[in-house]
């Protein structure tokens, strides 16, 4: 390798804004690493820096020239015809005598001399500044008359571009390239001279410029933490704004002041949010933890009177912005929520689905509803229903649901309190959308309404509802525990997720407009955290009722009455669909909860996934391996001999036909239902000992796994399905099937099928991969 | 103050103008600016221009919210290339010293919707405090600019409140003899305020809305560009006035703009074609 030499270039502009300086600095690397790349050049490190007001990067060891490159293109034979030769002289742009034959085979030779990097540089410069993807650029200044002209995020002024020490002559749209750039626009605004990538950083920091933004963030992040100790304050980290001011100076000076401790009669997270958002300002809390009257913000210069003119500023600005705050807080509870929630009658949630107070109308009727139905109970979240312990068993009818309140549970005036509470807060939820705090900081809703709520007077548990039923807004976030908040939570994205559906608005690829899939999965959330023991169908009819009767009240010409149910299966697979990808995430397989949901339409979350975990595991044992494989000869023979595939059969809770709750014992696997379908007890021939070896297991089996199945114990049911494995093997090892004698075959087969039968009590095995 | 800035301005070529005698929103729709900015002739200019915000109104209590200020507007065309140093010199100008505040160009995208028009730019911090509006307008009632114009919009009180060192604008001093911004305006502020929100007869303005359309569809028939872009202007104001009252639900504020951008973008239509401009 040749001497070697570093590479500086500098792209200075006006301000640009500190939300898009990190993607810049990648964007630069990335095309001045493809540019090189697509000249055969290859670099060190490479190093990029942005401030607001320039985007620069330092390439180490370029070579001065490229290397030499021989390109060789293969031609026709010697012995081709004359057009073949004729042709490949066009296409080359070469004559006879400047091609090379060799073995025949003319071949074309070209030497690519080595350019010098200098001149690469010069043209790949130009292209990167033209292909630059901006978020947003813009035209300026007389050659924006031609809507073709030159486009950056914000007027480029200057280019410093240097390999080595020699200036790497570039012109852009006018601009040319120097050694010169300018400093810190206050502290330095004179010229100055650049040698080279060597000194380019300390030069600028000479001139009040620290370049390397993440120098800029340790000051801020340090001086403000700094300042906040020496106050005896803590500051409250938040390095997005660290960024953010760093994005917005080139010389930081973090600087505490102090606000009117009136302020702080405005929640906390009010003046947090004004001091961020508005003003990039970080908050400091005392000792107690308690929000403190002070704040931090970055100035961009070293005042000449130590900042004090700054602060004082600044805090004018504050008090502007908090007064604005208490003044919408003030006038705000002066309002009671009630009298709010008129004016959501005038917002529009959406044309087809009727105005916000018509979708609070539904939730407030669901969330009663899923309280009556009891699916949510007075000790909900409490930690006392076990997963597919307490609460209604599957599938039980409206009616006698508050029959199945467990012996133990609390008794029904509970019920009663908290459907109440539950319909009041759903009532009063999204009242707060129409305050004036929640105008001016949408983030706040929730929140503020909750505060509003606490202050006139209602229950605790109700202004908790109120605060938290956008509760869990994203994988991660908080998922509600107490009853009022489930109800009303679970309540406000099941009738998103029905009212939608039902007007054909459902989430296609990547759209999802109406964050359908994040609302499902907040219903999973939910049911998982609090083990809430309930069908899915169950609640998205409840959920489709709500929807259909307000439809029906709105315009008597609907033609909901056709039929509401339809989308049902539509919304459960839509559940199932968002549960898997979310349970990959917890390592579950989701061919096994395809296996347990495609048996019957397995609906409770909780029970299904108690399902699924134990199919996980008992498949991840070697019994449950071999049973698979077992089960899948078995079903591969019966599916090649045309056997006939399982009755069919409807799912609990559809037609009401296990009201009892108990799963249904399927006709053939009935051991007195077996008859001469090949229940073993009339054949016509003595079977042979393996055949009869399973014909017993089974007999065992069957029985224990669907006891177990009913008892909700999949452990069990699995070790009942285990047993079959022996015997499943030596059947294989020593029965024909395909036994010249048709009984015997018909027999054999109907005893595959009683294997078949026997494991889809616990999961429909087809399903599992591998 | 306002004198230093028309020097300022007025030796670097602008033609000083006078207030619209209209309400209107912003600086940005006298039609020095909306208009003129569109074509490609050279144009520089600059005027105050009472604005009007009935949202903003805040019955005279908020130290720095007003439904009616004032704001000091440049338009220069096209944008020259020290247009950021030759804002600082106005700064400068009217006494802001650079080495004591913290003078800062924070990312603001400009967009009026109701006007068609968006650009880029900032908002200019005075520590901390917006001072101005920066922008390069790329568009204007939906026709790109050629050239691009830079528009700088100051807020005069907030400026007069740094230089005057006070920290409620109705402290201001108005002259020299004791007359404060208060004793001329706070009454003023306080009517309004209780008309924006409370008084305007809504019918009166749906009214007044609807003849202020057809009287711009009415002057674009007769290739009158200018009269139909006062009109616009009359129909935007007035829904701000209905936005004030809160009668204009979440759904049919888009199409109330829509409404009042297709007025202005007509108007713009028109002036383009009357002065011979390809879009």
């Amino acid at each position: 390798m040749g001497r070697v030499t570093d590479f500086l270039l500098e792209l200075r502009s006006e301000e640009i804004p500190a939300r898009m300086q990190d993607k810049a600095r990648e964007d630069l690397a990335r095309l001045f690493a493809a540019e090189l790349a697509k000249a055969g050049i290859t670099t060190g490190a490479i190093a990029t820096y942005a401030t607001p007001r320039r985007l620069a990067l330092i390439a180490r060891d370029l070579p001065l020239e490229t290397a030499a490159v021989t390109e060789e293109v293969k031609g026709p034979k010697t012995a081709a015809p004359p057009q073949a030769l004729e042709g490949f002289l066009r296409k080359t742009g070469l004559t006879r005598e400047q091609l090379t034959e060799r073995d025949g085979v003319f071949f074309a030779i070209t030497e690519k001399p080595g350019r010098a990097t200098a001149d690469v540089l010069a043209d790949a410069i130009p292209a990167i500044v033209r292909a630059f993807p901006w978020p947003k650029s813009m035209r300026w200044g007389a050659a924006s008359t031609s809507t073709e002209s030159l486009r950056w995020v914000r007027p480029l002024h200057g280019i410093v571009a240097l390999l080595g020490e020699e200036l790497v002559p570039v012109s852009i749209a006018g601009i040319e390239s120097g050694y010169a750039t300018l400093g810190h626009r206050f502290h330095h605004p004179g010229p100055i001279t650049i040698g080279s990538a060597d000194d380019y950083v300390a030069k600028l920091n000479a001139a009040h410029v620290i370049v390397d933004q993440d120098a800029r963030r340790t000051i801020i992040r340090d001086r403000a933490s700094a300042l906040a100790a020496e106050a005896g304050l803590v500051l409250v980290e938040d390095e997005g704004l660290v960024g953010e001011n760093a994005g917005l100076t080139e010389w930081p000076v973090p600087l505490l002041g102090r606000f009117d401790a009136e302020f702080l009669s405005v929640p906390p997270e009010v003046i947090q949010l004004t001091a961020r958002v508005n003003q990039k300002y970080f908050v400091c809390r005392d000792s107690g933890g308690a929000l403190a009257n002070a704040f931090v913000c970055t100035a961009n210069i070293e005042a000449s009177d130590g900042g004090a003119t700054i602060v004082e500023g600044n805090r004018k600005v504050l008090a502007a912005r908090l007064s604005d705050a208490r003044f919408f807080y003030d006038t705000d509870l002066k309002v009671p929520l009630e009298t709010q929630a008129e004016k959501l009658s005038k917002i529009v949630f959406h044309e087809k689905l009727g105005t916000v107070a018509d979708k609070v109308d539904r939730v407030a009727k669901l969330a009663r509803w899923l309280v009556e139905e009891g699916i949510i109970l007075p000790g909900t979240g409490r930690g006392t229903s076990e997963a597919g312990g307490g609460g209604v068993p599957h599938g039980a009818s409206l009616a006698d649901a508050s029959l199945h309140h467990p012996a133990d549970g609390p008794p029904p005036r509970a019920g009663e309190e908290l459907a109440d509470l539950a319909e009041r807060a759903a009532r009063l939820a999204k009242a707060d959308l129409v305050t004036g705090m929640v105008g001016e900081f949408p983030e706040l809703q929730g929140l503020m309404g909750g505060y509003y709520a606490a202050a006139q007077g209602e229950d605790p548990r109700v202004a908790a509802a109120v605060r938290d039923h956008y509760k869990p807004v994203g994988q991660g976030d908080e998922v509600p525990t107490d009853p009022v908040t489930v109800a009303v939570s679970l309540a406000d994205k099941l009738d998103t997720i029905a009212a939608f559906f039902s007007i054909n608005e459902k989430p296609t690829g990547s759209k999802d407009p109406f964050a359908l899939r994040r609302a499902v999965l907040g219903v999973a959330s939910i049911i998982q955290q609090n083990a809430l023991s309930a069908s899915l169908r169950k609640m998205f009819e409840l959920a489709l009722e709500q929807n259909h009767r307000a439809r029906r009240a709105r315009d008597v010409t609907t033609d909901a009455d056709a039929g509401y149910s339809r989308y049902v299966d539509e919304l459960i697979t839509f559940a199932i669909d968002r549960l898997k990808v979310q349970q990959r995430e917890a390592g579950v397989r989701h061919d096994l909860i395809d296996a347990v949901f495609a048996l019957g339409g397995e609906d409770d979350l909780v029970r299904l996934l108690a399902r699924v975990r134990a199919l996980q595991a008992f498949v991840g044992t070697e019994d449950g391996a071999n049973l698979l494989a077992g089960y899948k000869r078995a079903a591969n023979i019966l599916k090649k001999e045309g056997y006939s595939p399982l009755p069919p059969r409807e799912g609990p809770g559809v037609g009401g036909e296990s009201q009892d709750g108990s799963a249904k014992p399927l006709p053939n696997l009935s051991p007195e239902g077996g008859g001469d379908e090949g229940g073993g007890k009339t054949l016509s021939y003595t079977p042979e000992i393996a055949e009869a070896d399973l014909i017993a297991a089974l007999d065992a089996a069957e029985p224990a796994a669907a006891r177990a199945v009913e008892a909700e114990d999949f452990e069990a049911a699995m070790a009942a399905l285990a047993t079959l494995r022996g015997p499943i093997d030596a059947f294989f090892d020593s029965v024909t099937v395909n036994d010249p004698d048709a009984d015997k075959r018909a027999a054999r087969l109907a005893l595959l099928a009683r294997v078949r039968d026997a494991v889809h009590t616990v999961a429909d095995f087809s399903r599992i991969e591998g | 103050m306002i004198l230093a800035l028309h020097d300022y301005w007025s030796e670097r070529g602008c033609v000083i103008l006078q207030p619209y005698d209209m309400e209107m929103g912003a600086g940005t729709f006298h039609p020095a600016t909306t208009l003129r900015a569109l074509g490609p002739d050279t144009w520089n200019a600059a005027f105050v221009q009472p604005c009007r915000r009935p949202t903003d109104g805040r019955y005279g209590e908020n130290p720095n919210r007003l439904q009616h200020y004032y704001q000091y507007q440049v338009i220069l065309k096209p944008s020259p290339p020290d247009l950021q140093d030759l804002y600082l010199g106005s700064l400068a100008a009217i006494g802001v010293d650079t080495a004591l505040h913290d003078i800062r160009f924070v990312e603001d995208d400009w967009e009026s919707p109701t006007l068609g028009a968006w650009g880029l730019g900032w908002e200019v911090w005075c520590d901390g405090m917006e001072v101005t509006q920066f922008t390069y307008f790329q568009q204007m009632g939906g026709y790109d600019m050629k050239p691009v114009a830079g528009e700088l919009t100051y807020g005069l009180e907030r400026l007069a409140m740094y230089i005057q060192n006070v920290d409620n604008v109705y402290d201001l001093a108005f002259n020299d003899s004791g007359v404060t911004y208060g004793d001329v305006f706070l009454e003023n502020e306080r009517q309004m305020s209780t008309w924006n929100f409370e008084v305007a007869d809504t019918d009166t303005l749906f009214d007044l809305f609807r003849k202020a359309a057809a009287e711009c569809e009415n002057c674009l028939e007769r290739g009158l560009p200018i009269p139909a872009y006062e009109q616009a202007i009359k129909a935007s104001h007035t829904f701000n006035l209905l936005q004030a009252r809160g009668v204009i639900s979440v759904a049919e504020r888009q199409a109330y703009m829509g409404r009042v951008r297709d007025l202005a973008k007509g108007a713009c239509g028109a002036w383009m074609d009357k002065n011979g401009w390809a879009a």
